[in-house]
């Protein structure tokens, strides 16, 4: 077959369009896990001793009282062991030092990005959106640091930070997600690489999106990074992530660790867009996105607010959470989770109202589609303190076709008389009613499902910032390709 | 324009349409009637499209192609329009963004330049002050919460800015009160032109009080039993379908 058959067959069979792999050399750790692996990392950062400490520390935690009892089974996903010893926990681009600006980085790694719509140096004469792109392990390279600097606010990867800042990241890391969290994010705190870490000074309003575009690109590899993000008292920043990988026949570990931190009057408003390669049509390959995302509003009148569009990975198990500490604070969460094929979300959200006359909202919005099983997990807990607390919760399902299947597992604990805590689910199919009146006026099947799958996640998607937005319209369509016989 | 010849219709295996023959001049206005069940909306359906609605004999032929080797959207692209008897709601998509998607599908099939948003805005308003209506239904999601009556209104204004060759109104009377039944009559009127062909499916003759038809078909039992001029209509509102040798309904 002529090779541009083949492309062009690709392209109509596998919609999955960010799968290719960029050839560069890359300096790995060894293969497995161990104490070695952990130092390995840390030496090759160049970390202080009680970042080590703390690496091992948690290290420790995960190899002797969590390896045993096995990684967590109480998710609606099922998939085969997996080996922790058959992986590597680093791989970065082969460079003499640091990149110091974008001149310095490999245009190779400039091109990959720029192929994937992420221009790196476009962005940076654009205005409009800071972007920290993070390649394998590291982070590669920041954009727009020095405006953002005038400002008085850091925008860096994890480990510049870590020398630059030492004083936020020993006061912050782990206070939100501490090192013995969970399975997933305790083998984080002990391996992470990189990520990003944002400051916003009292009283800044950060004038752009903050971005990081991570890419897994090595094989056989895990992604472990951490971001930290701290908006100090009366600031507001809004944040984006999106992620891509290569299109690999064997499946991938991605376990993130995200910290949010709002103090008296800040906002942060963080918005995902997961396109992680999700496997071919019969589930083979994709990768494991196993997060946890948490955010903690300490100061009163301050607010974290989480919008996540979930497309791709083979699995996705992910609750990014609010812990409502200070009073009249406001968590919100609007997700939207598509699964299709043979991939499977176990996602939601916790809401932990702890200080007086907070609030939350969640809304979410799972579309299954082929054989993929999508469940909704939220907990809302009002502790016996929070007087006045209000939760609001919506959880629709819609199904397309007959093989796939729609979960909402809501979890309710409510201590405190005058809380208000209302939830409301539907679920729904595509009806035949409704493809017909589309087709009838021009659309075709695909475009009609695409419409109906935009106008079902409405609500959610007006919470993206405007550019964002437009992109996670198209993937939607482009995730349900097929779905329609 | 619209050439049915011997049509047989089945659903789910059974014979519904048992042999109709049609012809529609373009511009004329054609009145389908008959009482329920006698095969009315599978008419309608059946030139749309539908799965379900299987031609088992016969043909229908639209400006000489044969319908049946077209989807559904490539007959609408073509010109078909089917003005819905239950309209449907489609949640979190406004009328705007909805039309604005059928109309540049519709150009595109007829290799025009698609409108963008401004262009677009500027098209529909021109037909909404046509049909003496506001925007504001067009705003909200499509169909959803809308009563009988508007759900009507934004059927016929999307006849209007899809402007078809053919149009299907199927029981585009029901359900409406006397005032809002003069709305989408005089809608319909405005639409009337000498390359637009309708075919009004309805039960009761009151609609046609207002929107007067060159020709009037009985139907009945899955036959077109007898056809005639305006008067037909009249005959049927003093006499009843019985009389009339079809079916009482």
């Amino acid at each position: 077959m002529a090779s541009s058959t083949v492309e062009t067959l690709q392209s109509v069979i596998q919609p999955y369009k960010h799968g290719f792999v960029t050839e560069i050399e890359s300096e790995r750790a060894p293969k497995g896990l161990n104490e070695d692996t952990v130092r390995f990392i840390s030496a090759k950062k160049d970390e202080p001793a009680w970042l080590l400490e703390w690496r091992l520390k948690a290290f420790r935690y995960w190899r002797d009282r969590m390896l045993p009892e096995g990684d967590p089974t109480w998710a609606r996903v099922t998939y085969p062991k997996i080996d922790f010893q058959d992986a590597y926990y680093y791989s970065a681009p082969k460079t003499k030092e640091g990149p110091k600006s974008l001149d310095e980085v490999d245009p190779e790694l400039l091109r990959t990005y720029e192929k994937l719509g992420i221009p790196l140096k476009e962005q940076e004469r654009l205005q409009g959106i800071a972007v920290d792109a993070v390649f394998d392990s590291v982070s590669v390279a920041t954009t727009y640091k020095a405006k953002l600097g005038e400002m008085g606010i850091v925008f860096c990867s994890f480990s510049e930070a870590v020398k630059t800042h030492p004083e936020l990241i020993r006061q912050y890391l782990g206070s939100v997600v501490p090192y013995s969290d969970n399975f997933y994010a305790t083998l984080n705190s002990a391996v992470f690489s990189d990520g990003s870490f944002v400051y916003i000074p009292p009283g800044v309003r950060c004038p752009m999106e903050l971005s990081t575009y991570f890419r897994i690109n090595a094989a056989e590899t895990g992604q472990f990074e951490r971001t930290l993000i701290v908006a100090d008292k009366g600031s507001y920043v809004s944040y984006l992530e999106g992620c891509t990988a290569p299109m690999r026949d064997e499946n991938q570990l991605h376990a993130a660790v995200v910290e949010l931190i709002t103090l008296d009057d800040a906002t942060i408003k963080y918005s995902t867009v997961q396109n992680w390669y999700p496997g071919d049509e019969n589930g083979k390959g994709g990768i494991y996105n196993f997060v946890t995302k948490r955010g903690a509003c300490r100061g009163v009148n301050s607010k974290i607010s989480w919008t996540q569009v979930e497309t791709g990975s083979a699995i996705t198990w992910k609750y990014p959470s609010c812990i409502l500490q200070g009073d009249n604070s406001v968590g919100e969460f609007y997700s939207v989770a598509v699964t299709n094929n043979r991939q499977q979300a176990d996602t939601g959200t916790k809401m932990i109202h702890m200080g007086k006359n907070t609030r939350s909202t969640i809304v979410s919005k799972g579309i299954s589609a082929g054989h993929g099983q999508n469940t909704y997990r939220g907990l809302v807990r009002v502790s016996p303190k929070a007087e006045g607390a209000r939760n609001h919760t919506q959880c629709d399902s819609l199904l397309i076709g007959d093989k796939c299947g729609a979960h909402t597992v809501p979890y309710i604990e409510v201590k405190n008389r005058s809380a208000k805590v209302e939830h409301e689910a539907t679920t729904s199919k595509i009806s035949d009613d409704q493809l017909f009146y589309c087709r009838q006026r021009g659309l075709s099947a695909e475009d009609a499902v695409s419409m109906i799958v935009n106008g079902f996640c409405r609500e959610v998607l007006k919470e993206l910032p405007m550019e964002f937005a437009v992109e996670a319209q198209k993937l939607l369509g482009i995730s349900l390709e097929g779905s329609v016989g | 324009m619209l050439e049915i010849k011997n049509l047989h219709v089945e659903v789910d295996g059974k014979e519904i349409l048992h042999g109709i023959d049609l012809s529609l001049a373009a511009g004329e206005v054609h009145a389908v009637m008959g009482p329920n069940g006698s095969g009315k909306s599978t008419l309608a359906y059946v030139l749309a499209g539908r799965d379900g609605y299987d031609i088992t004999k016969g043909e229908v032929l639209f400006q000489g192609k044969n319908l049946a080797e077209m989807s559904p959207e490539e007959r609408a692209r073509e010109g078909v329009f089917l003005g819905f008897q239950y309209p449907v709601e489609i949640p979190g998509v406004s009328g705007l963004s909805f039309l604005k998607a059928a109309v540049n599908e519709v150009r595109k099939h007829r290799g025009i330049k698609e409108l963008d948003a401004i262009e677009f805005l500027k098209f529909v308003r021109a037909k909404l002050k046509m049909l003496e209506m506001g925007d504001d239904l067009l705003k909200r999601p499509i169909n959803v919460g809308f009563s009988g009556g508007e759900k009507k209104r934004v059927e016929v204004l999307q006849m209007a800015v899809l402007e078809p060759r053919l149009a299907i109104m199927d029981e585009t009377d029901s359900g409406l009160d006397i005032d809002a039944l003069k709305i989408v009559s005089s809608g319909i009127n405005a639409l009337r032109g000498l390359d637009r062909s309708m075919l009004l499916i309805t039960h009761y003759q009151r609609l046609l009080g207002y929107v007067v038809p060159d020709k009037v078909h009985i139907l009945s039992g899955g036959r077109i039993v007898r056809s005639g001029g305006k008067e037909l209509a009249l005959e049927l509102e003093e006499k009843g379908y019985a009389v009339l040798g079809a079916d009482a309904a």
